[in-house]
């Protein structure tokens, strides 16, 4: 791995020092201080850009690193190093929950990488699930109309989706390790792939959250 | 990776206390060599009602003494205020019914009470509240206080906690860190020496209810999701049995009492008292005696649990919301812990024992456990704890509200704070000078079902062609669980000015005029004491003179010192209703220093009448 070499001038003692990036300088080396925060999430938790992610460590540096920097350390710190805190903090604290969720992660590398991930409007079926959304629909309207015998079609019907839910996450999994062990190169085009899955995944996400909550005014 | 520093700076070494600002009750404490401790008011007891009245001659009365004139002079006298923190009038209209408070008119972002002449808002009756606790920390210390963690209910949203800061601002108090109820109380209860593990921690308060799931690992106390209802307490238990016992002297008096705000108060006293003992006791009685006539009414516990029984449910859905949120299942939770007076009630702790399939935690009482607690947030902020840190979550989504009403949400609930969001901003029109940003909380889809916030408005804009502005504004909540918004134009890279409209709640210029109306008055109001103190003094001396100068003592005196008393009475007179308490001392002083003599007489000739009395007898 090849790392950018940044210089890196302390906004306290004013000595400059070489660091990986300029997320990685948390603290002066020479006078300890809290610098002004950067948003690089794997860089500000010490990772390589992955898309696959130790859970373990990924907590253990999360907890490390809120002792460090939160404000309730900083209470009788100087005014910069206050707001240097809190800035940090909340950097750290929207990193972790990004990081250690694998779609949001996921969707941070795409973002990062130049594509554009803005909310995909559900109006556009993916073309393989016209047929089983097509029925899913069916069933829902029959059933808003009151007949409840659309009910056991539904379940079976939401089920499949659960199903399809989880094939499509155990095929992420596998595309994270094939993009984390390519050569850069070919990372573009694993991305484009993992993109369209997401895409299909977030499609059936927003489904299953309908039915569940057609289910949940139902019990209710 | 470097290690972090702590400033032991002169600076560093002022004390921070922690204040559990409750809707019934309050409490300051401190961190003691051994460990959280609760300061004592002067006659001895832990907890200050939170109750303030305002006198005849507008001077406040807080805590005990002010319950007394709960019902002695209720027009005057103002309870559970707390649940009128952050809010406007649609809010509590329903409540009101009950609670003897006049509003005045124009209420809807910020309440204001009519009390004894004085239009108040609740920060303002809260500073009364902590001023008497800040005193009382000081006189116990011997040092100043000024600086404090004040604890709020976690389901407190932005309003609330503004209006609990403003409060301590108004009070002279530095409020450091606001601190939710159930995380104070989990840092109290040290759980995390035993084992690291998942907590639940169950507030059922005076006015409100929280429920907090925490996970504990090696003294980090972070909160996995909390969830409550603001409007939900023992308050809402003792409107109910009011509410039936108001009905029931009716039926047996044939009277309503009702309007009487003194009868009402009364009654209200009289319940509280049964509630109380039935978590003892199975059975109570309601005595209530009003004009003459007495009330009574035996009630078991089984009828109690049978009023409350709706109440104490209400208290389970969050509980079951809050597992879903954290993705636990009763099974998983390690221990639970219960806060707030409410949670003495055997039924309360039942439902507790039965959802979570645990034996709850009631070692420390649960009065006092948020206010150690909030002891314990304070001495990690002095850096005095340093092997605890929480980490905390915002209560409810934040979002803005975008085309058709609809919002779209920029920080989910049950994020740890601080927890920020960044979203840019553009013109829809040619030359658009200013962008109007509307932020609500809650997680319903529609803007109208939220909370609304605050509007942000986005000022001075470079007029440009629609679409072509670009103003990035990041929205960040603080570890207070407290909305900053700031913004930076893009093209630029400019600060961009915004300014905050809240929807409830004062703005930052009402505040600043009343921390300054409050050292004013507090100056007046000290002097006017003082003065009033010197003139009773006065009183008594001149008092005691009249009946000197009727008596035999009177005469046996000489000329010359008889003009003297009567020169230095003058003197008195002349001070009495102009002068400072200084100068009516230093006449009080000269007038006994003239007429000890005439004392001296006035003694032997009582004396002497009391020895011819006996005699006689």
């Amino acid at each position: 791995m090849h790392f950018p070499i940044v210089e890196h001038t302390c906004w306290r003692c004013g000595q400059t020092s070489e660091e990986e990036s300029e997320a990685a300088s948390l603290f002066c080396k020479f006078c300890n201080s809290l610098q002004r925060p950067v948003v690089d999430y794997f860089a500000f938790f010490g990772f390589d850009k992955a898309l696959t992610i130790d859970a373990g460590e990924l907590q253990r540096r999360y907890y490390m690193l809120s002792r460090q920097l939160h404000p309730d350390r900083y209470t009788r710190a100087t005014e910069t190093e206050r707001n240097f805190s809190l800035e940090a903090t909340s950097i750290l604290n929207d990193g972790y929950r990004i990081l250690r969720d694998p779609v949001q992660r996921a969707e941070y590398i795409l973002k990062e990488s130049g594509f554009d991930i803005g909310e995909q409007r559900s109006k556009d079926v993916p073309p393989e699930l016209l047929e089983e959304v097509f029925d899913l629909n069916m069933a829902l309207d029959v059933l808003r109309s009151g007949d409840t015998q659309a009910l056991a079609e539904l379940e079976a019907s939401r089920d499949r989706f659960v199903g399809m839910q989880e094939e499509i996450d155990a095929s992420l999994e596998s595309k994270f390790r094939d993009h984390d062990a390519a050569p850069e190169p070919q990372r573009h085009e694993i991305l484009t792939s993992i993109r369209s899955i997401l895409n299909r995944r977030r499609y059936i996400r927003n489904l299953l959250q309908e039915v569940n909550k057609e289910f949940a005014t139902r019990e209710a | 990776m470097s290690t972090f520093q702590i400033d032991f700076s002169a600076a560093a070494k002022k004390r921070i206390v922690g204040i559990d600002l409750g809707t019934t009750n309050s409490l300051i404490a401190f961190m003691d060599l051994t460990g959280p401790e609760v300061i004592p008011t002067p006659e001895g007891s832990k907890l200050v009602p939170s109750v303030v009245s305002v006198s005849n001659d507008g001077s406040y009365v807080v805590g005990e003494r002010a319950q007394r004139l709960l019902i002695d002079a209720p027009e005057r006298t103002v309870y559970s205020v707390k649940r009128l923190m952050g809010r406007g009038i649609e809010d509590v209209r329903d409540e009101l019914r009950l609670f003897p408070f006049r509003i005045a008119d124009g209420s809807e972002n910020v309440i204001r009470l009519e009390l004894g002449g004085k239009l108040l808002t609740p920060p303002e009756i809260s500073a009364q509240v902590l001023k008497q606790l800040k005193a009382q920390a000081e006189a116990y210390l011997s040092e100043e206080v000024s600086q404090a963690v004040i604890t709020v209910p976690a389901y407190f949203n932005d309003a609330q906690r503004q209006a609990t800061k403003d409060a301590g601002r108004i009070a002279g108090l530095e409020v450091l860190r606001l601190v939710n109820e159930p995380t104070a109380a989990a840092l109290a209860y040290g759980l995390d020496k035993r084992k690291n593990g998942v907590v639940a921690v169950y507030d059922f308060g005076g006015g409100t209810f929280d429920i907090s799931i925490l996970r504990l690992n090696d003294g980090i106390f972070e909160v996995l999701s909390t969830n409550g209802d603001t409007h939900l307490g023992g308050d809402d238990i003792d409107n109910k049995l009011l509410r039936i016992a108001l009905e029931d002297v009716e039926s047996e008096w044939d009277e309503d009492v009702s309007h009487s705000g003194e009868a009402v108060q009364t009654l209200r006293r009289a319940v509280i008292i049964a509630k109380e003992k039935l978590s003892f006791v199975p059975s109570a009685t309601i005595e209530f005696g009003w004009r003459g006539k007495l009330y009574q009414r035996e009630i078991s516990r089984e009828l109690f649990e049978g009023l409350i029984k709706d109440i104490v449910e209400r208290t389970l859905a969050p509980c079951r919301h809050a597992m879903l949120d954290a993705s636990l299942k009763p099974e998983q939770i390690d221990e639970v812990v219960l806060v707030g007076g409410s949670t003495r009630i055997p039924l309360v702790r039942q439902a507790v024992e039965t959802l979570f399939k645990a034996k709850p935690h009631t070692e420390l009482n649960p009065d006092e456990v948020v206010a150690l607690g909030a002891a314990v947030q304070a001495a990690i902020l002095s850096g005095d704890v340093t092997d605890k840190l929480l980490l905390d979550v915002t209560p409810l989504s934040l979002g803005i509200e975008t085309m058709g009403g609809v919002v779209s949400k920029l920080i989910h609930r049950n994020s740890t704070i601080p927890a920020s969001a960044t979203e840019v901003f553009t013109t829809s029109v040619d030359g658009q000078l200013n962008v109007l940003i509307h932020v609500v909380q809650g997680e319903r889809e529609l803007a109208r079902d939220c909370r609304s916030l605050a509007r942000f408005d986005l000022k001075d804009l470079q007029p440009v062609p629609a679409g072509m502005a670009r103003v990035e504004v990041r929205f960040l909540i603080d570890a207070n669980g407290i909305l900053n918004v700031s913004a930076r134009d893009m093209r630029s890279g400019k600060e961009q000015s915004v300014e905050v409209k809240p929807s409830y709640g004062l703005t930052d210029d009402q505040v600043e005029a009343m921390i300054t109306e409050s050292f004013e008055r507090a100056e007046e109001d000290f002097a006017a004491r003082q003065t009033r103190e010197a003139q009773v003094e006065a009183d008594t001396i001149l008092l005691a003179l009249d009946k000197a100068q009727a008596s035999d003592a009177w005469h046996v005196l000489g000329d010359a010192e008889r003009a003297t008393i009567a020169a230095a009475r003058k003197g008195l007179l002349t001070v009495y209703h102009t002068g400072t308490h200084l100068q009516i001392r230093d006449a009080i002083e000269k007038l006994d220093g003239v007429s000890r003599k005439l004392a001296e007489n006035m003694m032997n000739t009582a004396v002497r009448a009391a020895l011819k009395g006996s005699k006689i007898d």
